[in-house]
């Protein structure tokens, strides 16, 4: 019987993650616990069974991450017995930077440059993402192999050619690899793969009653007090649910009725907006995507 | 699921710099739907300010990067998703300007299917005929041949076969089995996703009909089973299983599978699929095999039943050189072949291709975007095979040892014991293969010795040979050691395979004096000469 769709992409993305652990000296997974992480983790733990995946995973935490992802990660890790190592720039903590007040720096300070700091600081040669090709313009044109310097940074215009499935890992000190096992996915893929293979994701996927305000034109949830309401704003409860997951104001929901998995399927793939319109850094300017790449950002 | 009905179609598109590939694509999943509306949103408003006086710039779905952007040209291959009611595809859209050739040469490497576009003011152009042949190069079995911009030309039925002559013609040249030509014109949507009221001429199918219903399945399977080790898992002293994904035929529990290079047989105790144990398993799957004995497997190695794979440690191949670095023979550079990396060097670079005649061309140095024939010797025996015999395992990269780029990607050509060309001396049925008239060179540059083949040919019997040159000096009579008893050279011709005459000297194929005691006297009939060509490191 030929492979189905999935199959083949489950193959594929097998075949790299093992040649990731085969070739490269100190691999990590990001693990951003979102859908296309928990679909990662579950490759890797088929990729190297009846192994355990042979690196360890690594959270970025900004800090302003919905309380029921953080919650998931740990309930996973210690679940699977995995190496979960939680990275955060602790200094720009104290300092008080948040999203409110710090925009377009707030990303770069919490995400780009932790991100940054911890693969420095534990020396990690390679970096497994769960980054997809038709998520972003600039996603796109990325290899799955993508080489960066040693300032983390991508250059879309010298990138190393890619013939079949040869990949070519080889680095310098200081440089490393971001690898891309699921490129090739689309978001339709992921959400049939987390349905064919049962995998557990964020709950937060699920609409159900949470308190929200309504911002140009987003929706965003009051995950906390430390959420700045503009005069005249009252959280109110409403059947919402998020197509991603990341800091919680910087995070638009959805009105839906969808709380099971093939209700959100069946409203995903009837979407007239694509994904990354609810994460609010997209819409910033046309580019930003690539600028943030290529100053070392996932 | 109606739209897996035929399959995922992979495929790419190329051409010359301006013949309109993004706005192509771009139009394909504008008019089927498949733009979500913030896309479609951010299409326009972009095209506002864009070269088409506000009409909709469909290129500007693909062209992602800010350079691309700003310059209104592709550099690199950009991969997009789409799904009809009848198939899923992945294209990638490649750049068309020649310095971005090898960014084209990656899409190709990626692809079943290439379609080639053709400015129908222009016709076949330089850049066309060395796309097309990179992706014949790469692999790629189906073609289709848009010939765009037919609105320019006033949608002239004449002009569209005098295109799709020339068209023929290199088709014939690159033995393209398998291609269609569709006139279109990209930016008006003529028989891109629909039928143009503007050419009641053209009765073929429209490009995206025809994509949505080729059958790439044709062609012989490769033969036998084998799955190149990518890893060993152990994750107790219980468990030892080689990690890998099948690359053809299939394996079940219970069969016989050989090591290579080793040669070591063992019967396959059990295999797991990903995570789920089998009894069986097949092409494309990502396995974990044990054996039932112990055998020396590591990373590099393959499992092979029937295949008939060669271990070999020279071949010659063709190579797509990609370095801004020239290509130096001698030099080190590390080979991957299937998940194998080991030391190779180029020894001789036999001649060059010109991508646009397909002429063979002498070459003293190699310089990126350019193809070439060469030898390829390894540090070691691997496992390896010709490209159109097994796919995977005729594929190669070179990578710079020093700057870690990919330098080269390249195909097998011949290897092993069925590596015909060279040169040859034949009688009757029998043939020997002679090295008696390569050359020798010092290359100062990487203070190696190295070897250049001339070109293939076959003396038989009769035939005089080329004895004399600036390389070496062979006597007109002596006698060759072979299987088929001794070759016979008397007058400088070649008589034949007869019996030895002892009063005439005796060489082995490589010109080296025999029944003389080592050391034996290279320089005896050759010199090695110094490379005095303009080779750069």
């Amino acid at each position: 019987m030929p492979l189905t769709h999935l199959d083949k992409l489950e193959a594929e993305a097998i075949y790299i993650f093992r040649e990731v652990a085969a070739e490269c000296e100190r691999p990590v997974m990001l693990y951003s616990i979102g859908k296309d992480s928990s679909v990662m983790l579950h490759l890797a733990l088929k990729a190297f069974y009846p192994e355990k995946p042979p690196f360890p995973f690594l959270h970025i935490d900004t800090s302003w991450k919905f309380h029921e992802m953080i919650e998931f990660r740990d309930r996973r890790a210690k679940e699977l017995g995995i190496n979960m190592l939680v990275h955060r720039n602790e200094a720009a903590i104290a300092q008080g930077i948040n999203p409110f007040d710090h925009g377009a720096a707030y990303t770069d300070i919490m995400k780009t440059q932790a991100l940054r700091d911890a693969l420095t600081q534990y020396q990690f040669t390679a970096a497994f993402g769960g980054g997809r090709r038709d998520e972003e313009k600039s996603r796109a044109k990325e290899r799955i192999f993508s080489f960066r310097n040693e300032h983390h940074a991508w250059d879309p215009k010298n990138q190393r050619p890619e013939m079949w499935k040869l990949y070519n890992t080889r680095i310098n000190k200081g440089e490393s690899m971001r690898v891309f096992p699921i490129s090739n996915w689309t978001e339709k893929d992921i959400w049939q793969y987390i349905r064919r293979e049962n995998i557990e994701i964020v709950p937060l996927y699920f609409a159900a009653e949470r308190p929200v305000v309504y911002r140009d034109g987003n929706i965003i949830m009051v995950d906390d007090d430390r959420m700045r309401l503009f005069p005249g704003e009252k959280p109110q409860m409403k059947k919402v649910r998020f197509r991603t997951l990341g800091c919680y104001p910087l995070t638009g929901g959805v009105e839906s009725e969808a709380d099971t998995l093939d209700a959100v399927i069946a409203e995903t793939l009837a979407a007239v907006t694509s994904e990354r319109t609810s994460r609010v850094i997209d819409n910033e300017e046309a580019g930003s995507m690539e600028r943030r790449k290529r100053e070392g950002y996932f | 699921m109606s739209n897996a009905e035929n399959g995922l179609l992979k495929f790419i598109t190329c051409g010359s710099v301006d013949d309109g590939k993004s706005t192509l694509i771009g139009h394909i999943l504008y008019d089927s739907k498949l733009l979500y509306t913030d896309q479609e949103q951010a299409l326009v408003l972009d095209s506002q300010v864009g070269s088409r006086g506000g009409k909709i710039d469909y290129s500007l779905l693909l062209d992602g990067l800010m350079a691309e952007r700003e310059q209104g040209i592709t550099i690199d291959v950009a991969y997009r998703y789409f799904t009809t009611d009848r198939r899923s595809f992945i294209v990638a859209d490649t750049p068309g300007h020649e310095e971005y050739t090898r960014n084209m040469a990656v899409g190709a490497s990626f692809a079943d299917l290439a379609v080639i576009l053709v400015d129908a003011s222009q016709g076949v152009l330089v850049q066309t005929r060395r796309h097309a042949r990179i992706c014949a190069l790469m692999g790629i079995r189906y073609f289709v041949f848009a010939v765009n911009k037919m609105d320019l030309i006033g949608y002239d039925e004449k002009r569209f076969l005098e295109i799709s002559g020339e068209i023929g013609k290199l088709r014939a040249e690159l033995g393209l089995e398998n291609a269609v030509i569709i006139p279109v014109s990209a930016t008006e949507g003529d028989n891109v996703t629909q039928h143009s009221g503007k050419m009641a001429w053209y009765r073929g199918e429209t490009l995206l009909e025809h994509l949505e219903t080729v059958d790439i399945s044709g062609g012989a399977p490769e033969s036998g089973f084998y799955m190149p080790v990518q890893r060993v898992c152990r994750p107790d002293h219980s468990f030892r299983g080689f990690q890998g994904q099948i690359e053809t035929g299939k394996v079940a529990v219970g069969d016989l599978l050989t090591a290579l290079p080793s040669g070591e047989a063992a019967l396959v105790k059990s295999i797991h699929i990903a995570d789920k144990q089998s009894e069986n398993a097949a092409l494309g799957q990502s396995v974990t095999i044990q054996l039932d004995r112990e055998v020396d497997v590591s990373r590099g190695c393959v499992l092979a039943r029937n295949a008939e794979l060669k271990t070999a440690k020279s071949f010659s191949a063709t190579l797509l050189w990609m370095d801004d670095q020239k290509l130096v023979p001698g030099k080190d550079y590390w080979i991957k072949l299937g998940t194998k990396l080991l030391p190779a060097i180029v020894t001789g670079i036999r001649h060059k291709v010109d991508v646009n005649s397909g002429a063979l061309l002498s070459a003293s140095s190699v310089t990126k975007n350019e193809i070439v024939r060469c030898e390829i010797v390894l540090s070691e025996p691997a496992v390896l095979d010709e490209f159109r015999l097994h796919k995977t395992l005729g594929e190669l990269i070179l990578i710079d040892r020093v700057t870690h780029a990919t330098a080269a990607c390249g195909v097998i050509e011949a290897a092993g014991d069925g590596k015909r060309d060279g040169v040859f001396l034949r009688d009757g049925s029998d043939k020997l293969k002679i090295n008696l008239f390569d050359h020798f060179y010092y290359h100062a540059d990487v203070h190696t010795v190295l070897r250049h083949s001339p070109s293939p040919v076959t003396y038989a019997k009769g035939d005089a040979l080329p004895l004399q040159s600036g390389a070496f000096e062979y006597p007109a009579d002596f006698d060759l050691a072979s299987d088929f008893g001794f070759a016979n050279i008397r007058g400088g011709v070649f008589a034949g395979f007869g019996p030895r005459e002892c009063r005439y000297p005796l060489l082995d194929a490589n010109g080296i004096e025999l029944e003389t005691n080592p050391p034996r006297d290279f320089g005896k009939y050759r010199r090695v000469m110094v490379w005095e060509k303009d080779y750069e490191i």
